[in-house]
């Protein structure tokens, strides 16, 4: 468990295991906000401050209160408050993304006015609840939890800035009149995801 | 009269508001579980069970929510709901709940649940916004189902796990598409059901 797991996990956060192009996690924001780069990247860069935040503190979560036996440090062994879980971990995005906005308003207004309304969307986007989710089916440890939030949101963002770009110079394009704004978006999204397929199978 | 009213509500959101094509909410959990039809039925029981409570639930107590902790209290009821359906899953279909692993949580941050309780189970009375629910739920299934139909049809040759088409490796005819067990398939499906329903009802056009 070197330095060398922790980066494959990394890359196949962000790569392999992509959460909006082979999860189709966060689909709501990343249809309705990609329609210009410089919100793009803004969304995305406060999807990476939350997924960070938030998986490991889940993780912890999980392990002093949630699994079978975490309870025992306060004399409680047997307790399994597992079924507790979904409530609570959007309790806690929901209490980080608050907090966040709390905290970049005091200290980094420009910051706080670039992200604007997008923030507070967070706390519904499932790619955050995604990241967490996962965390907990693939058991992962503390260390491994922060290598996976961040290069989980990293992906994403990665994604988003990525089909903006695409969108932006799609006003240029012919699309037949059906096809227009929506449709033709879920099809770029369908080609990108086919790019995103060569990575399947790389063995780290 | 309020038959009328009841039917609108209930049939509006089948093809004419339909909550994926033309709202563009509650995409994010669902592709993922369309690459076989039971998993598909599974799903859109949970969603049509949750958005039609939750949006009773909220829209009973919606003159006691503060506005400024709205959103909370939603979530809350939301996420207990979905607890529900996540135990009942687990504790009777423990296949199905296994291979749809996260997507049963991820209900609660599907945008429809929420979507309906913000912009409609706030204004209207318990009755209406249960209907309301059912509605946007079926409209979800709609397109779950025709994704999901094409998507085992064609990827693997079965529908419900029953052969339809008997694939060339178990000594029929048909190759299975491999592409269509993978997610972009659904992208592609979807993107051109939303053009089909556009050219039929060409007034959804740009509205998205």
């Amino acid at each position: 468990m070197g330095f060398e797991h922790y980066l494959s996990l990394f890359i196949k956060s962000i790569f392999i295991e992509n959460l909006a192009l082979s999860f189709f996690l966060g689909m709501c924001t990343f249809l309705a906000v990609s329609k210009d780069v410089k919100t793009a990247l803004g969304l995305g860069l406060a999807v990476v401050v939350i997924q960070t935040i938030t998986v490991p503190a889940n993780n912890l979560l999980l392990n002093y209160l949630l699994k079978p036996g975490a309870l025992s440090w306060i004399g409680q062994g047997e307790a399994d408050l597992t079924f507790l879980g979904l409530i609570s971990y959007i309790g806690v995005i929901a209490a980080m993304v608050q907090i966040l906005e709390m905290a970049l308003d005091r200290y980094f207004p420009p910051l706080y006015n670039a992200l604007g309304i997008f923030l507070p969307l967070i706390t519904v986007n499932c790619a955050i609840l995604g990241g967490t989710l996962f965390m907990v089916e693939r058991d992962y440890n503390f260390p491994e939890s922060c290598v996976f939030g961040f290069g989980s949101g990293v992906g994403w963002a990665m994604a988003i800035a990525a089909l903006a770009g695409v969108r932006e110079k799609m006003k240029y394009s012919d699309v037949p009149d059906g096809l227009k704004g929506l449709g033709i978006t879920f099809i770029t999204v369908g080609l990108m995801a086919l790019a995103f397929m060569s990575f399947t199978g790389i063995k780290l | 009269m309020a038959d009328q009213k009841t039917k609108e509500v209930l049939l509006n959101p089948l093809f004419n508001e339909n909550p994926i094509t033309l709202q563009v909410l509650g995409i994010c959990s669902a592709l993922a579980v369309t690459t076989r039809l039971d998993k598909t039925l599974a799903m859109c029981v949970a969603v049509v069970f949750v958005v039609a409570f939750s949006n009773a639930i909220v829209s009973a107590i919606r003159h006691q929510i503060p506005t400024s902790i709205r959103i909370i209290v939603q979530m809350t009821v939301i996420a207990s709901l979905v607890i529900f359906v996540d135990q009942i899953l687990a504790a009777f279909w423990f296949e199905v709940s296994k291979e749809m692993s996260v997507f049963v949580g991820l209900i609660i941050t599907n945008c429809i649940v929420m979507g309906r309780a913000e912009a409609f189970a706030m204004k209207h009375d318990p009755q209406a916004s249960f209907l309301d629910g059912i509605g946007n739920g079926l409209g979800y299934c709609l397109i779950l189902l025709i994704v999901g139909f094409l998507r085992e049809l064609f990827g693997s040759g079965k529908l419900f796990g029953i052969d339809v088409m008997r694939p060339v490796t178990e000594g029929g005819w048909y190759v299975p598409n491999g592409l269509m067990l993978l997610p972009p398939s659904a992208f592609f499906i979807i993107g051109l059901t939303i053009w089909a329903i556009r050219t039929w009802r060409p007034e959804q056009v740009g509205r998205s």
